[in-house]
């Protein structure tokens, strides 16, 4: 039990040398870790509410998504059947409940109808469902329910999306290091260390950037856009800045150009006015697009919409054919700043609410750090000299095991890429506290062996056998609540769970089998008869 | 060089004899504990009922009536203030608007900070928090389904382990150390948030870890010493282990004392909770969880018959037994 093999000393030493050195990069300054390889930026990351810094739980409206892909499909089936040839005349078309239904004025087109629709529909999932349910109701009445499945696989990609457009986005914030994670079914964390007032962050993210540009109704009666009501083709948008006065403004349900043709968008300024304006830049198709639509309609005016508010509505003084245009606002720099982000990144597919923030001032987080610090170093000393005087050399001996171990869960972490938060910290001061009851546990059995009248090394040896038995059980049960916590807790709790984690398999590494190779060493060499324990 | 030693060699208190006195105790302060949680509720962070808090952090100690005029103020409904860690840092907690989500929130803020900054040049807002009901309802239920599952699952693990009157005993214990922990949240009102449930989840499993080690050792009795009464043999386990008990209590308090005093007012009720917990923990490892057995009606016997089922871990440990015995 006492003799160890060469390659048993080199097995045990090998991976703390190894945890150790991973450590060490969390000690160092940024300038010296940025110039070591890949490999060997094994770093500590600081949680939020130590580095300072805004957390975010965004969540999309599953009803959203639902209610926006119906009023898609209202569209397709608008203009697949009556735009299609041959057209097909519909009536009585609403959406309520979540379904769609119409009715088609000529019953001999019913069966027609339905054979143009279905192509509309498309596969969802595996079982070879349709996203899209198409049925005749009262002979006369198309009723078109969308599918479970079909809503589910909608939400998913439309979260997907929504991920890679705030990553975009906050990308383009320029802030270092942010975190955006889809959490569950329909919610993304974001988190951006150092990132003091998160109002900006929060306003971009808002922000659908849904882009599209229509032309003005002028046949509309003003009475009667006022009071919301538009020609037929037409609707009424609200226009906060209408020079005429009246918030609202009546255009064409046909959208001229979308802004998933935009290949970039610019803060500039207006050359005349000098306001703050976004530049825009059309790709090839929405150029060409954009230049038809403008010469046709020289002298009437158009709109630029941004998430269904008109920003204004200009005239068209001649054609526009670059592929370029500016858009004009109320803006202020920052405003549309944001905007030419957010049209860069293209448009979110589903609204997003905060339901859950948090944010934490780098003072505070540079104190906590501080005192955190401050309590481990205090906890470590006064944990060491109550060991040394209760067990003398080989208290010395757990204390060695406690240092190398702190150092370890540090290199651990560093080398999984965990972070460490305030609980953590606290984990930490928990896990120098309790990693030393393993030894406490092997020590308390020595004395009790050798007054029992065992020899020294009988006893020592018989301590560590019946002791590890103890340690490990009493261990298993310690991981089981950690385990729990990592799966079941959220940020705090989890930051807490993965140090009590990787201390718990540490700790019995480093005080049970560290620990038996020192004494069994200072054994042989002295071969004491008696020892003080 | 002598050595400290808290617990006395040859130490031999008659713990089963206190045990009705303790059992008598320890229901009492259980029941008050539960009464005072329901009685005076717990005082529930934004984190579990939703809302927003501000920690803000003044130039001088402030004086608190002038911070509630600028809250009340600020009409955004009722609000509430508490002096937290130091005299210059003030908790502010309102409520969430419930139309207008994040941006209203936000506004809020800066209402908030704008009308503070007025009154007190140099305030900082430290850190600020808003949840929302939803999610404030699911960390509810995250919360109390983590403690739960660790408690049954420990129970059930020393159930399979030892034997069934293991796995009750050491539930009950826990079950009151988390009883305890609630009450004390609810008599001091200290802010009961997410990281109380990291520390109601520590305190289980450090509970359950110095049970375990009392209950090995007292499986280790019963295969030695078969002819021996189970109130002597757990009398002599209890006091054999209760070095490593004290010790171990002894050596986790001192870590957790320094992180109370040293490690800042954020972490100070989470550290206060596992304080408590050690001690609670400690003292029903002692005085509960072990006499319980005998309660329960565990005897050598008990033992073997699952000893010669045997199978897994259990068959394990007992193949160390005899030969342990065997050895002078």
């Amino acid at each position: 039990m006492l003799n160890f093999s060469r390659w048993a000393v080199v097995g045990i030493l090998l991976p703390l040398v190894v945890g150790i050195l991973c450590a060490v990069p969390s000690f160092l300054p940024d300038s010296v870790v940025t110039q070591l390889p890949r490999s060997m930026q094994t770093r500590v990351n600081l949680g939020l509410d130590l580095s300072g810094g805004s957390h975010l739980l965004l969540e999309a409206s599953t009803q959203d998504v639902a209610k926006q892909r119906l009023a898609n499909m209202e569209e397709q089936v608008r203009t697949e059947l009556r735009r299609g040839q041959p057209r097909i005349a519909i009536g009585d078309i609403s959406s309520r409940d979540g379904k769609l239904s119409f009715m088609v004025r000529e019953p001999s087109q019913v069966d027609a109808a339905v054979e143009r629709i279905r192509p509309l529909t498309q596969g969802a999932g595996l079982t070879g469902q349709r996203d899209f349910n198409v049925e005749v109701v009262n002979s006369s009445t198309i009723v078109i329910t969308p599918t479970n499945a079909g809503i589910d696989n909608a939400v998913k990609s439309a979260m997907q999306v929504a991920t890679e457009v705030i990553r975009k986005r906050i990308d383009e914030m320029g802030t270092r290091e942010p975190t955006i994670q889809q959490q569950g079914d329909n919610r993304i964390v974001v988190q951006v260390p150092g990132l003091q007032n998160p109002k900006a962050l929060k306003d971009l993210l808002r922000q659908t950037a849904k882009l599209e540009f229509k032309l003005v109704d002028t046949t509309a009666n003003p009475a009667e856009v006022a009071q919301g009501r538009a020609p037929v083709g037409s609707e009424v948008l609200p226009y906060p800045d209408n020079p005429s006065g009246v918030p609202m403004i009546a255009v064409k349900r046909q959208v001229m150009v979308s802004g998933e043709e935009l290949a970039d968008a610019q803060q500039g300024y207006d050359q005349r006015t000098n306001a703050p304006v976004v530049n825009i830049r059309f790709n090839g198709a929405g150029g060409r697009k954009f230049g038809q639509v403008t010469s046709q309609n020289v002298n009437r005016p158009f709109a630029m919409i941004l998430d269904g508010r008109v920003l204004s509505a200009p005239n068209i003084n001649e054609p526009i054919l670059g592929g370029s245009a500016q858009i004009s606002g109320n803006f202020t720099v920052e405003t549309a700043n944001q905007l030419a982000i957010a049209l860069r990144s293209g448009n979110l597919p589903v609204d997003l609410t905060v339901v859950e923030e948090r944010t934490v001032g780098p003072q505070l987080g540079a104190d906590s750090i501080r005192a955190g610090l401050v309590a481990s170093l205090v906890a470590v000393v006064a944990v060491a000299v109550f060991m040394f005087a209760s067990y003398g050399r080989f208290g010395m001996y757990a204390n060695l095991a406690v240092a190398i171990n702190v150092l370890v869960i540090l290199g651990v972490m560093g080398i999984l890429g965990a972070t460490l938060t305030l609980p953590g910290i606290a984990g930490f001061v928990l896990t120098i506290g309790t990693a030393v009851d393993a030894n406490v546990l092997i020590y308390e059995r020595i004395r009790e062996e050798r007054r029992r009248g065992r020899g020294v090394v009988q006893a020592i040896e018989h301590g560590y056998k019946e002791a590890s038995r103890t340690i490990f059980e009493a261990n298993v049960t310690h991981a089981i609540a950690g385990g729990i916590m990592l799966a079941l807790g959220s940020g705090p709790v989890k930051g807490f769970a993965i140090v009590l984690l990787i201390g718990i398999a540490t700790s019995v590494f480093t005080a049970v089998t560290f620990t038996r190779l020192l004494v069994s060493r200072w054994v042989r060499a002295k071969r004491p008869t008696e020892i003080v324990i | 060089m002598k050595l400290l030693k808290l617990v006395p060699d040859n130490t031999n208190i008659g713990f089963v004899k206190l045990r009705h006195w303790a059992f008598g105790l320890t229901a009492l302060l259980t029941v008050l504990a539960v009464g005072a949680t329901f009685y005076k509720g717990l005082n529930l962070g934004v984190d579990f009922v939703g809302g927003l808090m501000i920690e803000a952090k003044f130039q001088q100690p402030p004086q608190m009536d002038k911070v509630r005029t600028v809250v009340d103020r600020l009409g955004v409904g009722d609000g509430s203030l508490q002096q937290f860690g130091d005299p210059r840092t003030v908790q502010i907690r309102l409520p969430l608007p419930e139309q207008g989500g994040a941006g209203a929130a936000n506004a809020i803020v800066e209402k908030a900070r704008r009308a503070m900054t007025a009154e007190f040049p140099g305030v900082a807002f430290s850190r600020y928090d808003t949840v929302s009901g939803k999610v404030s309802g699911e960390l509810i239920q995250n919360g109390i389904l983590a403690v739960m599952l660790a408690v049954v699952g420990i129970a059930i693990f020393s159930w399979f382990r030892y034997e069934w009157q293991f796995g009750v005993s050491t539930f009950v214990a826990i079950m009151h150390d988390v009883l305890m922990t609630l009450g004390f949240f609810a008599i001091t009102q200290l802010e009961f948030d997410l990281n109380i449930v990291a520390a109601v989840l520590t305190i289980v499993g450090y509970s359950i870890n110095d049970k375990m080690v009392i209950d090995d050792r007292i499986r280790e009795n019963m295969r030695k010493y078969r002819k021996m009464d189970m109130k002597s043999l757990i009398d002599l386990s209890v006091n054999e282990t209760l070095p490593r008990t004290v010790m171990t209590s002894v050596t986790v308090l001192l870590a957790l004392g320094a992180l109370l005093l040293l490690g800042g007012h954020v972490l100070r009720g989470f550290t206060a909770a596992m304080m408590l917990g050690i001690v609670v923990g400690t003292y029903s490892s002692v005085y509960v969880s072990s006499s319980l057995l005998i309660t329960l009606g565990l005897t050598p016997q008990t033992s073997e018959k699952k000893a010669s089922k045997g199978g897994g871990l259990a068959a394990q440990a007992e193949r160390m037994g005899p030969r342990d015995g065997a050895q002078p």
